[in-house]
C-alpha cells in the first residue's frame, strides 16, 4: 500500500477550535483500500486569513479547513482570492450556521464541502476522508495525463525517425545519381533505383499501418459486425502474397472449413490475417512452410499461424507487441517492416475480448494462437 | 604503382554502406564494409585499413564507440571517423576537442548525420593525407 502524507491546514480564529480539530486529526491515518493508499494527515493551524495567505507563499496544503467568519479578511474572501489565483486547494468550509446562500456562493468559488459548527471529531474525519479521496484521485488523474502525454510524444519522435530514415536513404541515392557516380547509362543505376523503390514501399507501408492503427484506436470508423465467411478472406490474402512466397519457395497450407463464419468487422479481420500471413512469409526461411488453421471452439474462433521461420528468443518475445518495436538481429536485418503490425493485431484482438499466445523457438519457428470471441449470440 | 588506401565502412544500414561504397570507390579508395562491430573487428585484423568510418548506433547504442576503442587499441595511429544521427534526434552532442569527451571517445572526428559525401571525402583526405 502507498503511504501519502496530506497537509491539512486549519484556519480559524478560535484557538480552542484549532486545538481540538488538530488533536482529532493530526497524524491520523485513513486507509483507502480501493486506491491502495494510506493517507496520514499532517496538520498546521493559522488564526487568520492574512497569516494563511502569507504561509501560502511558502507552501501549499492539500486540504484546507477554512472558517467562514474570520476577523480581518474573512473566509469567503480567502476563497475568492484562491479562486482568482487559480490555486485549487480542496477546501472544507467551517460555518457557524448553515445558510444556503453562503453555501451556494462558496461552492461557486470552489469549496468542496461544508462542516457546520459544532462538529464531532467523527464528523470532521468523515469530511476529511471524502476530501482526501478527492485529492488522491485528482493526483492520479494528473499522473495518468502526464503518462499519456509522454507516450504520445515518444510515439511521435519514433515515428519521425522511422520516416526520416527512408528519406535520408533516398536522398543519398538521388545525390549519387545527380553526380552521375555510375556513369551515363541508366542501366548502371538499377541497383540504386531498386533500393529507392524498396524504401518508398516501406514508407508507404508504414503510413498505411499508421492509418490502420489510428483508425482502430480512435474508434471513429464504424465497426460493422456481421457474420462473415473466413475462408475466402484467407484465400484472398494468400493470393496477394503468392509472389513473395513463391520467390522463397515457402508453401502455405490452409486448414479451414468452408462453412466457418464469425461475427466480425471485415476490415479488421483482413488486417488480422494480413499481418499474420505476411509475417509468416517474411520471417520464414527458404523452403519453409506456413500453416494457417482456423476452427470454432465454443463461442470462440481460434486462429493458429505456425511458421518454420527464424523464431525468437524469450527476451525478443517480450517486446513483440510494442509499437515500433522490431526485433533487431542479424536474421531480421534485411527484412523490412513498420514495427506496427503486431500492435495493430493486438488492438484488434482486444476489441474481440480475445487473447494471443506466442510460442517460439529461436531458429526453428513461431506459432501464434489467437482466440476471438463471437459476440453475435 | 601506388596502392589505393583502404577504408573500412561500418554501419547496419545497407543503404548507407552501398552509397558510400559507390562514392568512395569512385573517389579512388578501396572500400571494405561490415554491418556489425564483430564483423568489423574481424575485417580489421585481415586487412590493412587506412581509415575507419563507423556509425555510432548499431547493435547497441554505443557500438561505434566500443569499436573505435578496440580499433585504436590495436592500431593507435588508425584514423577513425564516427558518424551519428544521435545529435539531431536527441540533442546530445559529442564534441571532440573538449577535454571531458576526449578522455573516453577514441575517435578523430564525429560527424552528425545527415552528412554530405563530399564532406566525408574531405575528412578522410585530411586524416590520412591522401
Amino acid at each position: 500500500m502507498n503511504t501519502k502524507t496530506l497537509k491539512v491546514w486549519i484556519v480559524d480564529d478560535e484557538p480552542g477550535m484549532c486545538l481540538g480539530a488538530k488533536r482529532a486529526i493530526d497524524r491520523w491515518k485513513e486507509s483507502f483500500l480501493d486506491l491502495d493508499t494510506e493517507a496520514i494527515y499532517e496538520v498546521d493551524t493559522m488564526e487568520s486569513g492574512e497569516s494563511f495567505l502569507d504561509q501560502l507563499k511558502e507552501a501549499m496544503p492539500d486540504i484546507l479547513l477554512l472558517d467562514g467568519k474570520l476577523p480581518g479578511i474573512n473566509g469567503m474572501e480567502v476563497l475568492e482570492k484562491l479562486h482568482q489565483n487559480n490555486q485549487n486547494i480542496v477546501t472544507i468550509m467551517i460555518t457557524a450556521y448553515a445558510s444556503l446562500d453562503k453555501a451556494v456562493q462558496a461552492t461557486k468559488l470552489g469549496a468542496y464541502d461544508f462542516l457546520a459548527k459544532p462538529f464531532t471529531p467523527e464528523e470532521l474525519r468523515y469530511s476529511l476522508r471524502k476530501a482526501s479521496r478527492n485529492v488522491i484521485l485528482t493526483e492520479r488523474a494528473k499522473l495518468f495525463e502526464e503518462e499519456k502525454r509522454k507516450v504520445r510524444f515518444n510515439f511521435i519522435s519514433v515515428l519521425a525517425h522511422e520516416l526520416k530514415s527512408p528519406i535520408g536513404a533516398i536522398e543519398g541515392y538521388v545525390n549519387l545519381m545527380k553526380m552521375k557516380q555510375a556513369g551515363e547509362s541508366i542501366a548502371n543505376y538499377e541497383v540504386m533505383l531498386d533500393r529507392m523503390s524498396q524504401r518508398l514501399y516501406g514508407m508507404r507501408k508504414l503510413i498505411a499501418d499508421l492509418l490502420d492503427l489510428t483508425r482502430i484506436e480512435s474508434g471513429s470508423s464504424k465497426r460493422e459486425l456481421k457474420k462473415i465467411k473466413i475462408k475466402p478472406i484467407i484465400e484472398q490474402i494468400i493470393e496477394n502474397y503468392q509472389e513473395d512466397a513463391k520467390k522463397r519457395n515457402i508453401s502455405i497450407e490452409t486448414i479451414c472449413n468452408d462453412e466457418i463464419e464469425f461475427a466480425g468487422d471485415i476490415s479488421e479481420m483482413e488486417m488480422l490475417f494480413n499481418n499474420f500471413i505476411s509475417n509468416g512469409i517474411k520471417y520464414n526461411r527458404e523452403n519453409g512452410t506456413l500453416e494457417v488453421k482456423v476452427f470454432k471452439s465454443g463461442n470462440y474462433l481460434k486462429l493458429i499461424f505456425s511458421d518454420t521461420g527464424i523464431g525468437m528468443t524469450e527476451e525478443e518475445q517480450q517486446k513483440l507487441f510494442k509499437e515500433f518495436s522490431r526485433i533487431k538481429n542479424e536474421k531480421t536485418r534485411n527484412i523490412s517492416g513498420s514495427g506496427l503490425g503486431l500492435s495493430i493485431v493486438d488492438k484488434i484482438v482486444r476489441l474481440y475480448s480475445g487473447k494471443i499466445e506466442v510460442k517460439s523457438i529461436s531458429g526453428e519457428g513461431t506459432t501464434f494462437t489467437i482466440a476471438l470471441e463471437d459476440k453475435s449470440d | 604503382m601506388q596502392t589505393k588506401p583502404t577504408i573500412l565502412l561500418v554501419d547496419d544500414d545497407d543503404d548507407f554502406l552501398l552509397q558510400h561504397k559507390i562514392y568512395l570507390s569512385n573517389a579512388g579508395y578501396n572500400v571494405i564494409t561490415a554491418t556489425s562491430r564483430k564483423e568489423a573487428e574481424t575485417l580489421a585484423k585481415e586487412h590493412k585499413v587506412d581509415c575507419a568510418l563507423i556509425d555510432l548506433m548499431m547493435e547497441e547504442a554505443d557500438s561505434g564507440f566500443i569499436l573505435s576503442y578496440h580499433l585504436k587499441k590495436e592500431n593507435p595511429s588508425l584514423p577513425v571517423i564516427i558518424i551519428t544521427s544521435v545529435t539531431g534526434e536527441t540533442g546530445v552532442e559529442f564534441k571532440k576537442n573538449s577535454k571531458e569527451h576526449d578522455k573516453w571517445i577514441k575517435a578523430d572526428i564525429i560527424l552528425p548525420k545527415p552528412v554530405r559525401f563530399e564532406q566525408i571525402e574531405k575528412e578522410i583526405k585530411r586524416l590520412i593525407g591522401k
